[in-house]
């Protein structure tokens, strides 16, 4: 590798760290992206200086299919953000495993896979391939392809875990004798039926924690990549990837307060507690004519927007909503539960996407205190992160999860579809509080009828 | 340039560190775009795919090579692209349009 590639390595690599800096707050952001887009454009420019390329064409062929396809995964609409993520995982575990594979057979061949070599590939390969099943999988659930369900069966963690120690001692065993290729293949498939195994068992309502988790299996897939191609900005960029996909996910078990074991293993809300008899209970129902009166009486309101939010494609309403009460004298707030929505920082995207200022949104620890001096909690297709079971019923799933504490405020009006629980399948006590009031209906038509109402009244 | 074993842990280990502080700071409000930036950068992934397709020595490392590089690729450019699609939502202030 010539100094002048390694200088533009150098440089490339000062520009992630200064990019992910200048993320750290709305100010600056857009700034990273400039800073990460000319790192890159310098990483692949000193790279193509490379002596050791002699034909652009495959390389020009894949690069314009990867820009057409690239260019229609970013205009995705912004509910569809988590899918995107998790399809981007595994396209970068893909990648990483398929130059493992390819520098595999290269060195086979040529004899120079010496034990060190074979043994981070063996890591870039297993590593690699369990982030790209693992990443179609995650999308596949997030996109309701298949069920938000965990799937379980009786000793999954270890036959899993079985799986993936058969193909680490087949890694040993081919960095002793990288000769023995027969057994190359094997760890491939391990690997790649692992990664399925790995989010089969997650419940929905841990897709966010899960997400992060595969951002940095992504990293380190690059970062072992590096260890193969001796690569340092490989290295230190996948190791940023890699350290930023942990910190979120421990920010997000943290949110739950669960464990990172109990997440990955713990099949969460995998069935609905069975303690609970089906016992009749009555809820109050709500016209968009009294909840207009309720939210316009009082002083202050607290939305909680969910993932139902998200799918109804309400924020737009829920906008107008904030003007006209605005413009009423109502102090308005939006309470972001952690892990609302499907990965990290969901409902604050969306919510400036409907051009909500970002100084409106409230953190959980900000608001809880505020909660029973709240004239009126609004809860828009939110559910589990407002779940007072959490607090109180030591035998539900979610007992101990920090939630908002929408139950304390004074009038609590939950929009929701219909009395199916959420993603993650457990009973909310809330609806059946005697200060809750339900508006059933699609979030998006019953807020566009509160506001008709509030406009309605010549104001 | 070789690249000794050890050298290779140490830059791995600064990063990693340094990762997990600088992530630590980033507002909560920007979760979704450090994640989709975070991603896009993972697509560095790209650069030892380039040499694979590039070099051409033989066919099933081209190819691997190429599939490697249409996958960076479109990581690289979807991840960016939304990133700063996100980002030019979030606004301090209203902007009065009517």
């Amino acid at each position: 590798m010539s100094t002048a590639t390694e200088l533009l390595y150098l440089i490339s690599a000062a520009l992630f760290i200064l990019a992910l800096r200048w993320m750290s707050q709305p100010d600056t952001a857009r700034r990273a992206v400039a800073a990460a887009v000319t790192g890159m454009a310098l990483a692949v420019g000193g790279t193509l200086l490379h002596p050791e390329i002699v034909t652009y064409k495959w390389i020009a062929i894949a690069a314009i299919a990867g820009t057409l396809l690239g260019i229609p995964l970013a205009r995705v609409p912004l509910t569809a953000v988590p899918e995107r993520t998790g399809l981007s995982q595994a396209f970068g575990g893909l990648a990483a495993g398929l130059v493992g594979i390819a520098k595999y057979y290269l060195w086979l061949q040529s004899g120079e896979l010496t034990h060190f070599r074979m043994a981070v590939v063996a890591g870039e390969v297993i590593l690699g391939c369990l982030t790209c099943t693992g990443g179609l999988l995650a999308a596949a659930k997030l996109a309701e392809w298949m069920t938000t369900r965990p799937v379980t069966y009786r000793g999954q963690n270890i036959v899993s875990f079985l799986l993936l120690g058969v193909a680490g001692t087949l890694g040993v065993m081919l960095t002793i004798d990288p000769t023995q290729s027969w057994m190359f293949p094997i760890i491939i498939g391990l690997a790649l039926v692992f990664g399925v195994l790995l989010i089969l068992p997650i419940g929905g309502a841990d897709m966010p924690t899960v997400i992060s988790f595969l951002n940095s299996y992504a990293g380190l897939s690059a970062v072992a990549m590096g260890f193969v191609l001796e690569n340092k900005l490989l290295i230190a960029a996948g190791a940023l990837d890699g350290s930023s996909g942990f910190v979120l996910s421990i920010i997000m078990c943290r949110a739950m307060n669960r464990s990172v074991t109990n997440v990955l293993f713990g099949a969460f809300g995998a069935v609905q507690t069975a303690g609970k008899v089906a016992e009749q209970r009555t809820v109050k129902s709500a016209t968009p004519t009294d909840a207009a009166e309720l939210l316009t009486n009082a002083d202050s309101v607290v939305i909680i927007p969910g993932y139902g939010m998200a799918v109804a494609q309400a924020q737009h309403r829920v906008r107008d909503l904030y003007d006209q009460l605005t413009k009423r004298g109502v102090d308005v707030k939006f309470a972001v539960h952690p892990v609302a929505g499907r990965m990290p920082g969901h409902m604050n995207v969306l919510l400036a996407e409907a051009d909500i200022p970002y100084d409106r949104l409230v953190e959980m620890d900000d608001i809880n205190p505020e909660m029973p001096q709240v004239g009126v909690a609004l809860v828009i297709g939110a559910n589990d992160v407002v779940n007072p079971a959490a607090r109180t019923d030591e035998k539900s799933p979610i007992y101990g999860m920090p939630i908002i504490d929408a139950d304390k405020a004074q009038t609590v009006i939950a929009i929701k579809r219909s009395m199916n629980p959420g993603f993650a399948g457990i009973d909310n006590d809330l609806y059946y509080a005697p200060n809750t009031l339900m508006l059933f209906g699609d979030a998006k038509q019953v807020i566009g009828d509160v506001v008709k109402q509030l406009t309605g009244e010549g104001h | 340039m070789h690249l000794d074993l050890l050298t290779a842990l140490f830059v791995f280990m600064l990063a990693t560190f340094l990762g997990m502080d600088i992530i630590r700071r980033v507002s909560r409000l920007l979760h979704t775009p450090l994640m989709s930036l975070t991603n896009a950068i993972s697509s560095i992934a790209v650069v030892g795919a380039l040499i694979l397709a590039g070099e051409a020595k033989d066919n099933l490392s081209t190819w691997l090579g190429a599939v490697a590089v249409f996958a960076s690729t479109t990581n690289l450019v979807s991840g960016y692209l939304i990133t700063d699609r996100m980002l030019r939502m979030f606004k301090r202030r209203e902007v009065k349009k009517s």
